[in-house]
């Protein structure tokens, strides 16, 4: 064994209702780059925020020895103060500061007045830039500089608070296909100068490329650590060690009762992003879903599913959108959500607390909102009926609640999911978009949610399912399309889907 | 033994329940109790009582309209006393320099403070300029046109057909004499059967239904608690003149704006917004119209704000209005309108403007400085605020 510069032992990490670590064991040589890989959700970055202090020992189980040494890390500054420094997926740095201010936030250069320093600010950020390879003025803003670089800074800056083991979660997945080789290039070049790095990716040919040894998370706990030169190091091999699990039957099973009339079509969708107008987030996109259809889309965060989904859903999502949607053969043009709920689409968001239930206000509230008129007359709210359809979607979607009156904000993840399915049955969806829905919920929720689509298509409507696991995929769907980088790459007929398939399908688009 | 200390603690949560949700009524009432005494009892004199609703009525009109702002997310509307200005001085030129008729000005006036409303509520609703901004704008523009209009000059109104549209007190026929006046009491018992039928009646409604009621004792207890302070009150107007106008105006306003708020889809539209923008969005509401909407009521009532202001104190000059939406705002918080938006009651707002009211009268009854009083609402507004955020973090909220 060589020098062993991290230890994490036996880590238990839970959270109400779902353990998302459980037993993990990690071991990292000084001077390796060490690769941890496994789907959305299986406890990756979980994982990354324990050793970081992000969530501070006494919150997890489990021992994390560095350099020998048993950590506690109360906060990310402890644990920063060892040399050990995270870097995140979603960048931290400030746009509107410059380069230099942004390096040096909250731990100022400063002067022997308590003042900033700014010449040994800029002087020391200049030189920690070179280091990265980074010929920038250490003045210039951050917003004026690519993504690429601002990845860079944040190299920089980790150079800055002298780093010995450096956490890249997901670096490359804003990066082009240039600068994420050069960014790998750099992480080799480190490695010579005994730097460790922990490195978070989906792009297995980049594990490939500069990874040492790679560790795989599967639901919360660890399956194996392959090493270079030792087990086989390929990309089918580590596919199988992510998505090995046992397929048992989670998931109803549903007599198949796919109808031939095309409910929904969309042809050569393309949605531009909101804030960025000429960047393309969904390219020429087509598909169809029938009557009595579930259709998936996977791929992973980032492939455009969700802005697909809500372009389609009255254009609640992006600019310039182009393209044509048939709904029962019928050309519509759906300008805003009221016009897309009142042709029968429904869109259950992935993001329940932010876009999709109002938390201060109660079931009964949330269950009536998106068709409101439902339980007017000439505008005056019916109380009687809105408490009755409340108690009966309650009762149908089986939401575990003391009264219809309690907040949902009260609810636990997997009722609350309920409350929103209920709230989006209430408007009596043809086709009904379900983003994520069984994302951190427990087990039981999750089997009532599939019932609860297969009542739907056996009744002859249709779902679209977004979903980054695959196995509710194949499970679930009678179709399913692979989405990445904002184009449809593959369809799939849930018959012959395997894991294995969806995935080489990602993963040569990425190539 | 044990379910003894039970049933004792269930007692003592839906005491501390009863406290925190009626937690400004009860500071009503004691600010009035302390005030009474304070005062030798003089509070409660019939005049002093009928002006605390008629001195305080703008403040309430202007408090309805910001309660829906209020709600859209914690957003003011700092134009309102600009605009009673405007619209204040613009009906008093109409009618006494120019002699224009009474009935012309006061819908032209009213139609002039919505404009002001749409202009605002364009920017704020469609172009999405943060409202404190466009109403500290409007809060300038409003202010200097009002002073044009003015001539920097102050103006005032004797038109009879004007103040009695306002101000005048209302007399009925064979009930009303020189003498003795009967027709607040008469209007008071009325209302007083009315809430006994509402509360009966939904009563009976609900035990049809099989829904879950509170407990006779406190429904009726409640009904009856009102009645008994209404019709106080109003044997208290019957000793001084009688039911004002404004009184009538200030009711039907406030009630209006009840309705809208606890009754309707529109109305539940501000809570919506004010509760989670994004997912009403999605669940198919025009956020941009609800703000739009917020902000053209908030003009259409400083219009008629400005009228009961020119009524009540018969002239307008260039510094009238100023710093009256702190009122109508100090109201709106105080009575327990949420500073994040999306909660907040009309019923709440209306106790909110009736404890300023009362800190008024009563530091004036005594003879205290404005700059007191200025102290003591400030501290007031501030208690309730912090009273509201602490209790709603202990209720994890």
């Amino acid at each position: 064994m060589g020098d062993i510069i991290l230890e994490m032992k036996s880590i238990t990490k839970e959270f109400p209702g779902v353990k998302a670590l459980d037993n993990v064991n990690l071991v990292v040589e000084r001077g390796e780059i060490h690769a941890l890989i496994g789907e959305n959700g299986a406890g990756k970055s979980t994982l990354m925020n324990v050793l970081s202090g992000t969530y501070p020992a006494g919150t997890y189980s489990g021992e994390i020895y560095y350099n020998g040494e048993l950590c506690q890390f109360k906060t990310l500054k402890d644990s920063e103060s060892k040399g050990i420094v995270i870097i995140h997926q979603e960048l931290a740095l400030i746009p509107l500061l410059t380069i230099g201010e942004n390096m040096f936030l909250g731990n100022e250069k400063r002067n022997k007045f308590g003042n900033i320093d700014w010449d040994l600010t800029y002087n020391e950020a200049e030189k920690h830039m070179r280091q990265v390879g980074l010929n920038e003025s250490a003045q210039n803003l951050i917003k004026d500089i690519g993504t690429g670089k601002q990845q860079l800074v944040e190299i920089a800056k980790a150079f800055s608070k002298d780093v010995k083991l450096l956490i890249l979660d997901e670096p490359t997945s804003s990066l082009n296909d240039e600068d994420a080789k050069m960014l790998l290039d750099l992480l080799i070049e480190f490695k010579k100068n005994g730097l460790t790095s922990i490195i978070i990716t989906h792009k297995l040919n980049e594990i490939i490329y500069c990874a040492d040894k790679a560790t795989i998370i599967r639901d919360g706990s660890t399956i194996e650590t392959l090493v270079k030169g030792v087990d086989e190091f390929s990309e089918d091999r580590i596919i199988k060690g992510m998505v090995g699990r046992p397929m048992d039957d989670r998931y109803p099973s549903r007599a198949h009762k796919v109808r031939g009339e095309v409910s929904l079509e969309v042809k050569n969708w393309t949605v531009h992003h909101p804030l960025y107008h000429e960047k393309i987030v969904d390219n020429n996109v087509s598909f169809k879903v029938h009557k009595g259809e579930v259709i998936g889309f996977s791929g992973l965060q980032g492939a455009g599913r969700t802005e697909l989904a809500m372009s389609i859903f009255g254009k609640s999502y992006g600019t310039g959108i182009s393209g044509e949607i048939y709904l029962n053969g019928k050309k519509v043009d759906l300008k805003n959500p009221q016009q897309a709920i009142r042709s029968g689409l429904a869109y259950v968001t992935e993001d329940r607390k932010m876009n999709g239930l109002i938390l201060g206000e109660s079931i009964r509230f949330n269950t009536t909102l998106a068709r409101l008129e439902k339980v007017c007359t000439r505008g005056v709210i019916d109380t009687t009926a809105e408490i009755n359809v409340a108690e009966e979607m309650s009762k149908a979607m089986g939401t575990k609640t003391p009264s219809i009156e309690q907040k949902t904000g009260n609810l636990s993840g997997g009722n609350q999911q309920k409350a929103l399915l209920g709230k989006w049955m209430f408007t009596e969806p043809e086709i009904l978009i379900l983003d994520e829905p069984t994302r951190g919920i427990d087990v039981g929720a999750k089997y009532d949610i599939y019932c609860l689509i297969n009542q739907m298509v056996e009744d002859g409507k249709s779902i679209i399912m977004i979903s980054s696991e695959m196995p509710e995929l194949i499970g679930m769907c009678d179709r399913i399309y692979i989405m990445n980088e904002g184009e449809l790459r593959g369809e799939l007929d849930a018959k012959e889907a395997t894991q294995e398939k969806i995935m080489s399908y990602i993963i040569s688009a990425t190539d | 033994m044990s379910t003894k200390k039970e049933a004792m603690s269930e007692n003592q949560i839906n005491l501390g329940e009863f406290l925190t949700k009626n937690s400004m009524t009860i500071a009503l009432v004691i600010v009035f109790v302390l005030f009474y005494f304070l005062t030798g009892g003089r509070l409660l004199y019939a005049q002093n009582m009928s002006n605390l609703l008629l001195q305080n009525g703008y403040v309430l009109v202007m408090a309805c309209g910001m309660l829906l702002c209020i709600l859209t997310g914690g957003n003011i509307d700092l134009s309102v006393g600009s605009v009673i200005c405007m619209v204040g001085g613009m009906a008093a030129v109409m009618i006494t320099n120019r002699g224009i008729s009474t009935y012309v000005t006061i819908p032209v006036c009213i139609l002039v403070g919505l404009l002001a409303g749409i202009w605002q509520g364009y920017w704020i609703g469609y172009v999405r300029i943060p409202p404190f901004i466009t109403t500290l704008g409007g809060m300038f523009i409003f202010r200097g046109i009002g002073r044009l209009i003015l001539d920097s000059k102050t103006v005032s109104v004797q038109d009879a057909a004007f103040l009695n549209i306002f101000t005048a007190y209302i007399k009925i026929p064979g009930l009303d004499t020189d003498a003795r006046i009967l027709s607040p009491l008469v209007v008071g018992i009325v209302v007083v059967i009315l809430i006994f039928y509402s509360t009966i009646s939904s009563r009976a409604n609900k035990a049809k239904k099989g829904y879950r009621q509170n407990s006779a004792l406190s429904d009726f207890g409640r009904s009856v608690l009102i009645s008994a302070v209404l019709l106080f009150y109003c044997y208290l107007l019957c000793q001084y003149k009688g039911i004002s106008v404004m009184l009538v105006w200030v009711v039907v306003v406030c009630l209006i704006y009840h309705f809208i708020t606890s009754k309707t889809a529109f109305g539940r539209y501000f809570y919506a917004v004010g509760g989670n923008e994004k997912a009403s969005q999605l669940s198919g509401i025009n956020t941009n119209r609800v703000y739009f909407i917020a902000y053209a009521n908030m003009g259409l009532l400083a219009g008629l704000c400005g009228l009961l202001c020119l009524a009540r104190v018969g002239s307008v000059n260039g510094a009238t209005g100023t710093s009256f939406e702190m009122d109508a705002i100090g109201s709106c918080f105080i009575g327990g309108a949420s500073a994040y938006g999306g909660s907040g009651r009309v019923s709440g707002v209306i106790i909110g403007a009736l404890l300023l009211g009362v800190i008024n009268m009563g530091m004036s009854i005594m003879g205290i400085g404005d700059s007191w009083q200025y102290v003591v609402k400030g501290g007031v507004l501030l208690v309730a605020v912090i009273f509201d955020v602490v209790s709603n973090r202990k209720s994890g909220k």
